[in-house]
């Protein structure tokens, strides 16, 4: 899938955002191009307010753009679908369903045989390394094994496309790491497409093959960023510190403009 | 990866086979502490309303010996041998059709519409003003019209139930579809789950705790209202025991009416948390 992904999985043209407010509207987005690759792992990065989740949003379906379009596979999307799947911070597991029931939740609104969903969930129940939690309720699990089943549950929906709204922001260090280096694995094994909006550096240059540093006001793609970095990489290595810093620099150089015009007006 | 996960998984599995053992017994003491307390004092009541009947002399209470005495007759009969003696049974029978009568049917249309309102916009656009003037009328308002409307009988009642019955259904639910995380229905929505799928998948499930508070909320409310619904001219019923008790002015016939409906609300309050704490099981934060 990677190596014949030259065409475009995912193609943003000419997109903005406007939101009403009580006077008038805020700029949300300013006109968004991009093109991104079948089995690309493409991070959006930026302050808050530069409008990265409204962008994911978009692409997800959730939101309408207030002009412009989004195509996958070259078809205008119209709303959210099971081709692209959303990782959430927050999870938004269903409660009242066990991991195994979750995970099967997408194949069953597809209206497979029952045996078939099970096969599906268990394999992807296994792929996240939850085997022994199958039963388990979400309030049962600690927050990197909730994010693990996000994962798998939108995997077994056979998503191509996986969406990451700043999925590992409220896992401690630790469990971040761990779930950062699983989802590398999970992505090298299904060659899913991934974008994934973060506002780490770090997370982004270890991640990525490719890095959009986003600012605000209204939101804009600033720099289009390729990580050459071989895999696997390692966080402590003066080439990753090298991209890392250049990676800063340009968020930065972005950013101290918009404060000083903020401070002198 | 997978070594990880296990260490993980072992550590949690470890800890839980433990802890009920260790806090067994302080938790037994404390559930006999409750009911100890919980029984004790309402015996100290009866105990204080003894003494009050016999200090003041009053003929127009009847004392908890009475009371005791019609209770037994009541079940049993043996003791005056009337038109009420032994006739338990038939009268929480009538009073549970319509209860129950009430209770199913405000369930089973506030539930669905409650869903409904919930979740779309125009429909509770159209009708919430609607209910909420209704909703401040009392339920024994409602007292004539619905003779009219059902005449003399079992309809009337089981109307004044379902009255009183419906709107903290449909209240609680609506609450409960408003204060689902909107991100379920959008997670819903992107694992390809649309239309009727969407309430029956996500909506209801999402606010079963809020439903089933409503739902306890109006199983209180029926047992209430059996009484007024039962005024209608009833010739049997918890309710119109208590009214044949006013008429022939036999107070521990009130006062018997008055406990076996406590009881029997009591109970079947009891078999509804326990419902509510099985079908709730994933959300330990509801359990009551």
């Amino acid at each position: 899938m990677r190596d014949g992904g030259k065409r475009a999985l995912l193609a943003v043209r000419g997109v903005t955002k406007r939101f009403p407010v009580d006077d008038g509207e805020i700029e949300a987005l300013a006109r968004i191009d991009l093109a991104i690759d079948s089995g690309e792992f493409v991070c959006l990065i930026g302050a808050s307010g530069c409008g990265k989740s409204t962008l994911l949003r978009i692409i997800a379906g959730f939101e309408e753009p207030t002009t412009g379009e989004v195509t996958t596979h070259g078809k205008t999307i119209t709303g959210p679908g099971s081709d692209r799947g959303m990782v959430f911070q927050d999870y938004a597991l269903f409660p009242w369903m066990t991991v195994h029931r979750n995970i099967g939740f997408g194949p069953r609104q597809r209206g497979l045989p029952r045996a078939e969903i099970a096969a599906i969930a268990d394999e992807f129940v296994k792929l996240v390394g939850l085997e022994r939690f199958a039963d388990r309720y979400p309030n049962q699990l600690s927050g990197g094994m909730k994010q693990r089943v996000a994962i798998a549950r939108v995997l077994a929906n056979d998503a191509n496309i996986l969406l990451m709204d700043e999925p590992f922001g409220a896992l401690d260090a630790l469990t971040r790491e761990q779930l950062q280096r699983e989802l590398l694995q999970i992505w090298a094994r299904t060659k899913v497409t991934v974008v994934f909006v973060t506002h780490s550096v770090e997370e982004a240059v270890l991640l990525s093959d490719r890095i959009l540093v986003m600012s605000a006001g209204p939101g804009r793609i600033e720099s289009d960023i390729a990580i050459d970095l071989p895999r696997p990489r390692e966080v402590s290595s003066p080439e990753f510190n090298a991209v890392r810093r250049d990676v800063a620099r340009r968020l930065t150089s972005h950013l101290a403009p918009r404060a000083l015009e903020l401070a002198g007006g | 990866m997978s070594e990880q996960v296990t260490a993980l998984a072992e550590v949690t599995q470890q800890a839980a086979p433990e802890a009920p053992a260790v806090h067994r017994s302080r938790h037994l003491a404390e559930k006999a502490r409750a009911i100890a307390l919980g029984v004790g004092f309402p015996l100290l009541l009866v105990v204080l309303w003894d003494r009050a009947v016999a200090i003041t002399g009053t003929r127009l209470v009847p004392s908890p010996h009475d009371v005791a005495v019609m209770m037994y007759d009541f079940s049993f009969g043996g003791v005056y041998d009337d038109a009420f003696s032994a006739t338990i049974l038939t009268h929480i029978w009538k009073s549970m059709t319509r209860v129950y009568g009430g209770f199913f049917l405000a369930a089973l249309i506030g539930i669905p519409l409650g869903l409904m309102i919930g979740r779309i916009k125009l429909l509770r656009q159209l009708l919430d003003p609607t209910i909420n003037l209704l909703r401040p009328i009392p339920v024994t308002a409602w007292l004539p019209l619905s003779m009219i409307f059902f005449g003399l009988g079992p309809n009337a009642a089981i109307f004044l139930v379902f009255l009183g019955a419906f709107y903290p259904i449909l209240l609680n639910t609506i609450f409960g579809v408003r204060s689902v995380d909107p991100r379920l229905f959008e997670a819903a929505a992107m694992l390809g789950c649309q239309g009727s799928a969407m309430f029956r998948e996500v909506v209801f499930p999402a606010s079963l705790p809020a439903i089933f508070n409503g739902l306890r909320i109006a199983h209180g409310f029926a047992w209430i209202l059996i009484v007024v619904g039962e005024m209608t001219g009833v010739p049997t019923g918890l309710g119109s025991v208590i009214m044949d008790g006013r008429t022939l002015s036999r107070t521990d016939l009130v006062v018997t009416g008055m406990i076996v409906i406590g009881m029997c609300g009591f109970i079947t309050d009891r078999i509804i948390v326990m419902i509510s704490n099985r079908v709730l099981s994933w959300s330990p934060q509801h359990h009551a």
